[in-house]
């Protein structure tokens, strides 16, 4: 069963554009975390040798799945915006194969979250890509 | 003579400009983003000019972190590609460029990307036989105000006569 929350989610994340343009699903909602997919598109090919993705879609899957994971933490933010996002590339991803970026909002003080977030394609026993980031937290007024 | 002082400087500009965009015309996704590459010697700059589908919030409207991030890989990417085939170029010698493989990249975001034009300069701070150490800098309006950072390393591809 779809919840409520996660079908106003997944609207949030198709309207924003650039989600839209790589095709992002939003497949999991949780309390502070977040699973976004995305398919393999030709059109994001890092490496035509190879066909594998370009580490730069990668990169802004995952850190749209750590803003989502953000704005459901049970702080409630108004809204948030990356202030830093560190992501270690450890393996190519298999062409093909659709990427899965799981984010993780551990912990949130007044002002700021942080997110742990690892991109997977089917394998998920060995992550493609692993991430930190630092989001700003828009508390709404008491 | 290539690379001579007295080749013609139509013949230096063409040889130069081919090289780039060479390098550049391989990477699918760069076309997807529209990013393009403004050469001065052998120094470049890389264009994002706005689109659409760039945005991430639309309510502001700012362009999208992963976006921004996306941008300066690439950047960085095509930067040290290129100053490291530069001297084989300017020798004649051409040979396809494997690109650099991404080990990690680390973005601070300054201020919010608007919703226009941006440019990334990639600097490369260590350049090994292995690995390399690349910095950029992306901004917008105003070259002093950039609206993000960013510090990666790379793995080299390796030379096909590097084995003898």
């Amino acid at each position: 069963m779809e919840s409520q929350t996660l079908r106003n989610a997944r609207q949030f994340i198709a309207a924003l554009p650039h989600a839209q343009a790589l095709a992002m699903d939003l497949v999991e909602l949780g309390s502070g975390f977040a699973t976004v997919t995305m398919p393999w598109d030709a059109r994001l090919v890092g490496d035509p040798a190879t066909g594998v993705l370009h580490g730069g879609a990668v990169s802004a899957l995952m850190d749209t799945a750590s803003g989502a994971a953000v704005m459901c933490h049970p702080a409630a933010p108004m809204s948030t915006a990356t202030l830093g996002l560190r992501v270690d590339y450890m393996r190519p991803a298999t062409t093909g194969q659709p990427i899965t970026a799981r984010a993780v909002c551990h912990h949130v003080t007044r002002n700021v979250a942080f997110v742990r977030v690892t991109a997977t394609d089917a394998d998920e026993t060995r992550p493609v890509a692993m991430g930190t980031g630092t989001f700003t937290l828009d508390r709404p007024a008491p | 003579m290539i690379g001579a002082a007295h080749e013609p400087v139509k013949s230096v500009k063409s040889r130069r400009d081919q090289a780039l965009a060479a390098l550049v015309a391989g990477v699918p996704y760069i076309q997807f983003l529209g990013i393009r590459f403004d050469r001065r010697g052998d120094e470049i700059t890389a264009l994002l000019p706005f689109d659409d589908k760039l945005i991430g919030n639309p309510m502001i409207p700012a362009l999208h972190g992963g976006v921004t991030a996306a941008f300066m890989e690439v950047s960085a990417i095509i930067e040290l590609a290129w100053s490291s085939q530069w001297l084989d170029m300017e020798a004649g010698v051409s040979q396809p460029m494997r690109l650099p493989k991404t080990i990690d990249f680390n973005v601070d975001y300054l201020r919010a990307g608007l919703a226009r034009d941006a440019y990334a300069r990639a600097v490369v701070t260590r350049s090994g036989r292995r690995f390399a150490s690349v910095q950029v800098q992306a901004w917008q309006d105003n070259r002093a105000k950039p609206f993000a950072m960013a510090s990666a390393h790379f793995l080299m591809p390796e030379k096909a006569d590097a084995q003898d």
